[in-house]
C-alpha cells in the first residue's frame, strides 16, 4: 500500500534532487543575466538591475501561474486532439526520459500494484490482469514535447474516467497526482483528467506497453505536453493540494497543455 | 492624423512655435516601442526554444539567446507573448479606427516600390517630408505587420494544436507550423536588421519615432 511511512522518504529524495537542479537552473540564469547586458540596454528598458534576478524569476513563475488559468480557460472538455492513421505512426518512436534508456526501470509484472489514495472511495491497490479487465480503448495521436518535437503513436488501454469512476473518485477535486517508478512524479487538473482521450495506456502500437515507453502503466493524455505523460506510474492520487511535478517545480509550466 | 487623442492638439498648442506637425500620435510611438521590447525579448527566447529541438543543423549561440535553459526560454516566451499580443491588437485597432492604415500605406505599388528602390540605391530616394512613407518603406512596414499576425498565429498553433484545430489545419498541422514561425522570425529579424540600418542613416527618422515630430 502507499502509505505515508513508505511515501515519505521517497519524496524527500526527489525534493533534495530538485532543490540541487533548481540551484543548477539558478546559476544557469544567472549566466545569462550577465549575458543580458549583450542585449544592449534591455535592462535599462525594464528597468530591472541585473542582480534583481530573483525579482524576474518571481514575476516570471508568476505569468506561468496565469498561464495555467489562461490554459485552463482554453481548453475544452469536449475537444478531441487530433487523430491519425496507422500509416502516419512514427516509427522508431523516440524514446525520452530524464536518464539514458538502460537506465529505464525493470518492473515485474506479478510484483506490480498501482496504488491509489487521496479523495478516493476505494483505496484497493490494482493488479495487472485487474487493470486489463476493465474496457479498453485505443488512440493514434501526436505526442508533442516541450523542446519542440513531436512524434505519432499508438496507445492502448483503459479511458482514465472510467478508472476514476471505478475508484470512486471525487471528480471535483482538482489534481490527479502520479508517481512512477523512477521517481518522476507530476499531476494534472481534473478537467484533463476526464477528458474522453486520456488514457491508462498497457499497450504502445498493439503490444503490451515496451519499457522504453512505460511498462506497465503510462497515462497518455491526448491534450497535454510530453512530461504530463508520466510512464511506469505505480501510484495515482486524488487530492486539492497541489502535488507539482519533476520539471514543473524546476520551472516548467504547469498546465502544459497542447 | 488621430485627432481622437487628445495629446496631439495639446501638443500642437503647446508649442505653436515650431510649427512642426507630429508624425507620430503617442499611442503610435508607444505601442511601437513596446512592440519592439517585446520582439526582442519574444526573439532572444526563441532562440533558446529552437535550440532544444534544432529543426536546421545549427544551434543559436548561448549569448544571444535569453532564459539560460529551456524552462527559462520558454517562461520569458510565454510572458513577452502576452505583451506582443494585446499591444499588437491595440496597434491594429487604433490604426484601423483611426484610417491610419489607409492614409500611411495608400497608395501602394508594385511599381512605385520598384522605382523606389532603384531610387534608394542610388542614394537618390527623397526624405523630404517624414510624414510620407516612400513606397518601399509602406511595403515593408506593410509585410512586418502582416508577419507579426503570421508569428502570432502560427506560435498559437505551437503553444495549443489542440485547442486551435482550424488554425491548425490552416498552418498545415503542428510540424510545418514549426516551420511557418521559424521562416517568419527570419523574415522579422531580416527586417529589424534593415530597420536599424535605415535608422541609422536616417537619424531623424528615430527622433520622430521617440519625440513625435
Amino acid at each position: 500500500m502507499f502509505n505515508d511511512q513508505r511515501k515519505e522518504p521517497g519524496v524527500d529524495e526527489a525534493l533534495v534532487l530538485n532543490e540541487a537542479r533548481s540551484q543548477l537552473g539558478r546559476f544557469s540564469r544567472r549566466r545569462f543575466l550577465q549575458q543580458l547586458g549583450t542585449l544592449g540596454g534591455l535592462s535599462l528598458l525594464t528597468g530591472c538591475s541585473i542582480s534583481d534576478d530573483a525579482n524576474i524569476e518571481k514575476a516570471l513563475s508568476r505569468v506561468s501561474k496565469l498561464n495555467d488559468t489562461a490554459q485552463a480557460w482554453l481548453f475544452d472538455p469536449q475537444r478531441l486532439a487530433p487523430t491519425y492513421l496507422e500509416s502516419q505512426i512514427t516509427r522508431p518512436f523516440p524514446f525520452n526520459a530524464f536518464y539514458a534508456e538502460n537506465k529505464v526501470p525493470v518492473v515485474v509484472a506479478d510484483d506490480f500494484r498501482l496504488e491509489v489514495t487521496g479523495r478516493v472511495a476505494k483505496t484497493a491497490a490494482w493488479t495487472l490482469p485487474e487493470l486489463n479487465a476493465l474496457p479498453q480503448a485505443e488512440q493514434i495521436t501526436r505526442h508533442i514535447c516541450v523542446e519542440g518535437w513531436s512524434a505519432i503513436g499508438r496507445w492502448g488501454g483503459v479511458p482514465f474516467a472510467e478508472f476514476l469512476q471505478r475508484i470512486g473518485a471525487d471528480t471535483s477535486a482538482k489534481y490527479v497526482g502520479f508517481m512512477c517508478e523512477d521517481n518522476y512524479f507530476t499531476s494534472i487538473d481534473m478537467a484533463s483528467a476526464l477528458h474522453p482521450q486520456t488514457l491508462l495506456a498497457l499497450r504502445f502500437d498493439g503490444q503490451v506497453l515496451p519499457p522504453k515507453y512505460g511498462y506497465p502503466l503510462k497515462v497518455r493524455v491526448a491534450t497535454k505536453l510530453g512530461y504530463k505523460n508520466p510512464k511506469h506510474v505505480r501510484a495515482i492520487s486524488v487530492t486539492n493540494i497541489y502535488p507539482g511535478g519533476y520539471w514543473e517545480n524546476q520551472g516548467y509550466n504547469w498546465f502544459g497543455g497542447s | 492624423m488621430s485627432v481622437s487623442v487628445p495629446d496631439v492638439p495639446q501638443e500642437q498648442i503647446k508649442r505653436p512655435a515650431e510649427k512642426r506637425p507630429t508624425i507620430h500620435p503617442v499611442w503610435l510611438r508607444l505601442t511601437h516601442w513596446l512592440n519592439a521590447l517585446a520582439v526582442v525579448v519574444m526573439v532572444g527566447s526563441g532562440w533558446q526554444i529552437y535550440n532544444a529541438s534544432p529543426l536546421f543543423g545549427f544551434r543559436f549561440p548561448s549569448q544571444i539567446t535569453l532564459g539560460g535553459w529551456l524552462a527559462g526560454g520558454l517562461d520569458w516566451h510565454f510572458a513577452a507573448m502576452w505583451v506582443l499580443f494585446i499591444n499588437g491588437l491595440i496597434y491594429l485597432v487604433l490604426n484601423g479606427l483611426g484610417g491610419r492604415f489607409w492614409r500611411k500605406f495608400y497608395p501602394l505599388s508594385l511599381r512605385g516600390v520598384v522605382k523606389d528602390t532603384a531610387a534608394a540605391f542610388q542614394g537618390r530616394l527623397s526624405h523630404a517630408d517624414p510624414k510620407c512613407y516612400n513606397q518601399v518603406q509602406k511595403l515593408a512596414y506593410l509585410l512586418v505587420v502582416v508577419d507579426l499576425v503570421l508569428l502570432v498565429l502560427s506560435g498559437l498553433v505551437l503553444w495549443k494544436s489542440v485547442q486551435f484545430p482550424l488554425l491548425a489545419a490552416l498552418m498545415g498541422g503542428y510540424d510545418s507550423a514549426r516551420f511557418l514561425h521559424f521562416y517568419s522570425m527570419l523574415f522579422l529579424v531580416g527586417f529589424i536588421f534593415i530597420h536599424v540600418l535605415m535608422v541609422l542613416l536616417v537619424p531623424r527618422s528615430l527622433r520622430a519615432m521617440i519625440r513625435g515630430r
